[in-house]
C-alpha cells in the first residue's frame, strides 16, 4: 500500500502520463520508498515524512516577491538558474549563452529533459524517491560546455525555499555535461526560509568527458522545515578530474545520495565535505564511489559535528572493480558529537576485487579535546568561544582550499552560524 | 597575593596533594622542587582550574578572593597564568588569532578596551624579539609542529604577552637546552615586577642558576616538607632528594619521641 505521500503526490496521476513515467510510477507505487529493511537506509527513518501531504508544485511559486539578493553567493558568476520551491524564475535567472557554456532549464528543452530523465530505465531507478522524481520531474537547470572550452566564473544552480500556500514538494532534475578538456565550475546552492514543511527531491547527472574538470561546491543551508532529498551522479571518462566541496548545514531531514563513476582511465575525484547539525536535524549523506578504470583514484575527507539531539550520517562506499588495477582510495571520516543526546553513525566501506591498489579509509566518533579546551580556557577564552573556536578548526580543515577569499569567508559565517552556542552546553 | 592553605586535593580518586600551605606575595619567585610524583603538576593545574582535580580540603585566596571558585578563564582574566608543562598542539587554529582572541576576552572581562590588530600586532612584535622567536610562529596553528623548545618559548612568549599577576611556570625548563633555557630565563626575568609573583615548579636545580628564587620549597609526597632560601636548591642538588626522605624520617622519629 501507498504512503500518504505519494498518494497525495502520484494518485491517479500515473495513468496520464507517458509510458516511461507510468512504468516508474508502477514501480514506485508497489515498491513504495525505501523502508528500515534497506540496507543503504537503515540510518534514516521516512515513517513521519511518509505520514506528509503534499501539493505537487507551488502555483504561487512564479511570481511572489523574494530578496533574492540577500541569497546569493558571494562573487561573479557566469550564469544563474534559478528555482523558487522548484518553479523556475526568469527574473532571477541569467541564462545567456556564453562562448562555450550553454545555459538553460529543462522545462523548455524536450530533448534534454528526455535525456536526462531517461539516461536510465526507470525501472532501474535505485530507489523511490529516483522514481518519484523520474514520475514528476518537468524541469530543472542544464549546463552544457563545449569540449575544450573553459569557463572562468561559476555556474550558480540556486534552490530557494520560500513560504507557500500549501505543505509543497518539488521534483528537479539537473543535467550538466562538460565536453572533452571543458573546464567548469558550479555552485549548487540549496538557500531559504519557509514556515511550511516542504520537500524537495533533486536528481542531478553530471558528465565529465575526457579531461573535462569540474569543480563543484555544493553548499546546503536550506530552511530548516525542508526534507531535501538529493541525488548527484556523476560519470568521470579517462583523466577527467572531479573536485568536490559539500556544505551541509540546513534542512529538517536531509538525505544525499552521490554516485560516483570513474569509469575512464585516470579518471580522479576529491571530496571534501562537513556537515554541522543541531536541533533536531537529520542528515545522512551515502556515498557510493566505484573505480571502473585503471589508475583512477578518490581522495574523500569528510567531518561531521552534531549537537543537541541532531542525528548525523556519514556513509562512505569505495569499490574498486576488477581489473580497475593501479586505484587509489583514500577515505576519512572524523565526526564531533557536542552533545550526549546527539548521535552520528559513520560506515566506511572499502570492497576490492582488483590488484595493486593503494587504499585506506579512517572513520572516528568523538568530543572536543578536553586539554585543548582548558588550554584556550587557562589564556582567558571564555568557555563557548573556545568550543567554537575548537569546532570551527575541526570543520575548516576541509574548506581550505575553497576560493577566492570572499566565498571561503561567506561559508566562514555559514558555519559559525550553525555551530553550538553557549546555551546548548551540556 | 596567593595564599594556600591546608590543600587537599584528590585525582581520579587518589590523593595527590594532602595538606599543602604556601604564602606568596607580589614580587616573590617562589621555586617548588621535589621528585617525580610528589604533586607538582597538580599543583600548578588545581590552581589554573583544571577539571579532574578535587579539593578535598584546604583554601586557596588569590589577592583576597576565593581562586577556587573562579572558572579557568575568570582565573586567567584574574591574573593567574600556568605555563603548561607540555603544551597542546591546536590544529586548525592560527596563533595569532589565538592570542589575539585571549588577550581579548580578558581585558573584556576586566573591563578594558580590546586592542584593535594595529595595537595586538605592536604589543606581539615587542615580546617576540624578547624571546628571539620568529614571526613564522604567529602564522602557524597553536603549537602544531613547534619544536620542544619552541613550545616552551611559546608558553613565555604568551605569559609576556598576558602579562599575568601570577605566574605559574609547570617544569618548564624541561627538554630545553641551554641556549633555550637562557631564553626563556631572560623572558621571565624581564617580567619579574614589584607587583607580580612567580611560582616555578622544577624537578631540577639548573633553571633556579637563572632564575634566582627569593623561596625555595620541597614538595614530596604531597606536602611541603622543607623551605628556605635559593640554598636549599643547592643542597638539593648536592644531595638528592633522597636527603630530604632522610630528613623526614627524622623530623617522624623526633616528632615520635617528643
Amino acid at each position: 500500500m501507498a504512503s500518504a505521500l505519494l498518494e497525495s503526490l502520484i494518485g491517479e496521476a500515473a495513468t496520464g502520463v507517458p509510458a516511461a513515467r507510468r512504468a516508474a510510477a508502477n514501480a514506485l507505487l508497489r515498491d513504495g520508498l525505501p523502508g528500515a529493511r534497506d540496507e543503504a537506509w537503515k540510518y534514516t527513518s521516512l515513517r513521519a515524512l511518509e505520514q506528509r501531504h503534499y501539493v505537487d508544485g507551488d502555483c504561487g511559486a512564479a511570481v511572489r516577491a523574494i530578496d533574492f539578493d540577500a541569497l546569493v553567493m558571494p562573487g561573479s558568476a557566469a550564469a544563474r538558474v534559478v528555482f523558487v520551491n522548484g518553479i523556475y524564475r526568469a527574473d532571477f535567472s541569467t541564462v545567456q549563452a556564453l562562448e562555450g557554456l550553454e545555459v538553460g532549464r529543462l522545462g523548455e528543452r524536450p530533448a534534454d529533459l528526455a535525456i536526462a530523465l531517461h539516461a536510465r530505465a526507470p525501472a532501474a531507478d535505485p530507489d523511490g524517491f529516483a522514481r518519484l522524481n523520474s514520475v514528476l520531474a518537468q524541469d530543472g537547470p542544464l549546463l552544457r560546455v563545449a569540449a575544450g572550452a573553459r569557463i572562468e566564473a561559476p555556474a550558480h544552480l540556486v534552490f530557494v525555499g520560500s513560504a507557500a500556500a500549501d505543505d509543497v514538494a518539488w521534483q528537479l532534475r539537473a543535467l550538466i555535461e562538460l565536453g572533452a578538456g571543458a573546464s567548469l565550475r558550479v555552485i549548487e546552492h540549496h538557500v531559504g526560509a519557509s514556515a511550511n514543511a516542504h520537500m524537495g527531491n533533486l536528481v542531478a547527472r553530471y558528465t565529465l568527458a575526457a579531461g573535462a574538470r569540474l569543480d563543484l561546491l555544493q553548499v546546503q543551508d536550506a530552511a530548516d522545515t525542508l526534507s531535501l532529498i538529493r541525488r548527484s551522479e556523476f560519470r568521470l571518462e579517462h583523466d577527467a578530474l572531479l573536485s568536490m566541496h559539500t556544505i551541509e548545514v540546513g534542512a529538517q531531514l536531509m538525505r544525499h545520495d552521490l554516485v560516483v563513476d570513474l569509469a575512464g582511465n585516470g579518471a580522479r575525484f576529491t571530496s571534501r565535505g562537513v556537515f554541522a547539525l543541531r536541533g533536531r536535524q537529520h542528515a545522512d549523506t551515502h556515498m557510493v564511489v566505484t573505480h571502473n578504470a585503471r589508475d583512477t583514484a578518490c581522495d574523500i575527507v569528510w567531518r561531521g559535528v552534531a549537537d543537541e539531539r541532531a542525528r548525523g550520517v556519514f556513509h562512505g562506499a569505495i569499490t574498486v572493480a576488477e581489473g580497475a588495477d593501479g586505484a587509489d582510495a583514500q577515505l576519512s571520516n572524523k565526526n564531533l558529537l557536542l552533545s550526549p543526546h546527539a548521535e552520528i553513525d559513520t560506515q566506511p566501506v572499502l570492497e576490492i576485487y582488483a590488484d595493486e591498489v593503494k587504499a585506506a579509509h579512517g572513520a572516528t566518533v568523538g568530543q572536543l579535546d578536553e586539554r585543548a579546551l582548558f588550554y584556550l580556557r587557562s589564556r582567558g577564552i571564555p568557555l563557548d568561544l573556545a568550543r567554537r573556536i575548537l569546532v570551527g578548526a575541526f570543520c575548516g580543515a576541509v574548506l581550505a582550499d575553497i576560493a577566492p577569499a570572499e566565498l571561503r569567508a561567506h561559508i566562514d559565517a555559514l558555519l559559525a552560524a550553525r555551530l553550538p552556542q553557549a546555551e546548548t552546553l551540556p | 597575593m596567593l595564599k594556600i592553605e591546608n590543600l587537599h586535593v584528590r585525582v581520579a580518586g587518589k590523593e595527590i596533594l594532602k595538606g599543602v600551605s604556601l604564602d606568596v606575595k607580589a614580587g616573590e619567585m617562589h621555586a617548588i622542587m621535589g621528585p617525580n610524583g610528589a604533586g607538582k603538576s597538580t599543583l600548578g593545574n588545581v590552581l589554573a582550574g583544571r577539571e579532574g582535580y578535587e579539593v578535598t580540603h584546604g583554601t586557596v585566596e588569590y589577592n583576597g578572593a576565593n581562586l577556587l571558585e573562579l572558572e579557568p578563564e575568570e582565573r586567567a582574566a584574574a591574573g593567574v597564568f600556568l605555563a603548561f608543562q607540555y603544551p597542546v598542539e591546536i590544529p586548525g587554529v592560527n596563533n595569532t588569532y589565538f592570542l589575539r582572541a585571549a588577550l581579548n576576552a580578558q581585558r573584556k572581562r576586566r573591563g578594558e578596551t580590546e586592542l584593535d590588530s594595529m595595537q595586538f600586532l605592536k604589543r606581539v612584535r615587542e615580546k617576540l624579539a624578547v624571546l628571539q622567536l620568529k614571526d613564522e610562529l604567529l602564522h602557524r596553528a597553536v603549537n602544531e609542529g613547534f619544536s620542544g623548545g619552541e613550545k616552551k618559548r611559546n608558553e613565555i612568549f604568551q605569559m609576556a604577552l598576558l602579562e599575568p599577576k601570577l605566574a605559574i611556570l609547570d617544569e618548564t625548563d624541561s627538554g630545553l637546552d641551554i641556549d633555550a633555557l637562557k631564553m626563556v630565563a631572560d623572558g621571565v626575568n624581564a617580567m619579574r615586577d614589584p607587583a607580580r609573583a612567580f611560582l616555578v615548579i622544577t624537578h631540577y636545580q639548573r633553571l633556579l642558576d637563572y632564575i634566582v628564587p627569593d623561596f625555595v620549597h620541597v614538595l614530596a609526597d604531597g606536602r611541603i616538607v622543607e623551605s628556605g632560601d635559593k640554598n636549599l636548591a643547592l643542597k638539593l642538588e648536592e644531595h638528592g632528594y633522597a636527603w630530604i626522605a632522610e630528613r623526614r624520617v627524622l623530623g617522624h622519629s623526633r616528632a615520635g619521641a617528643a
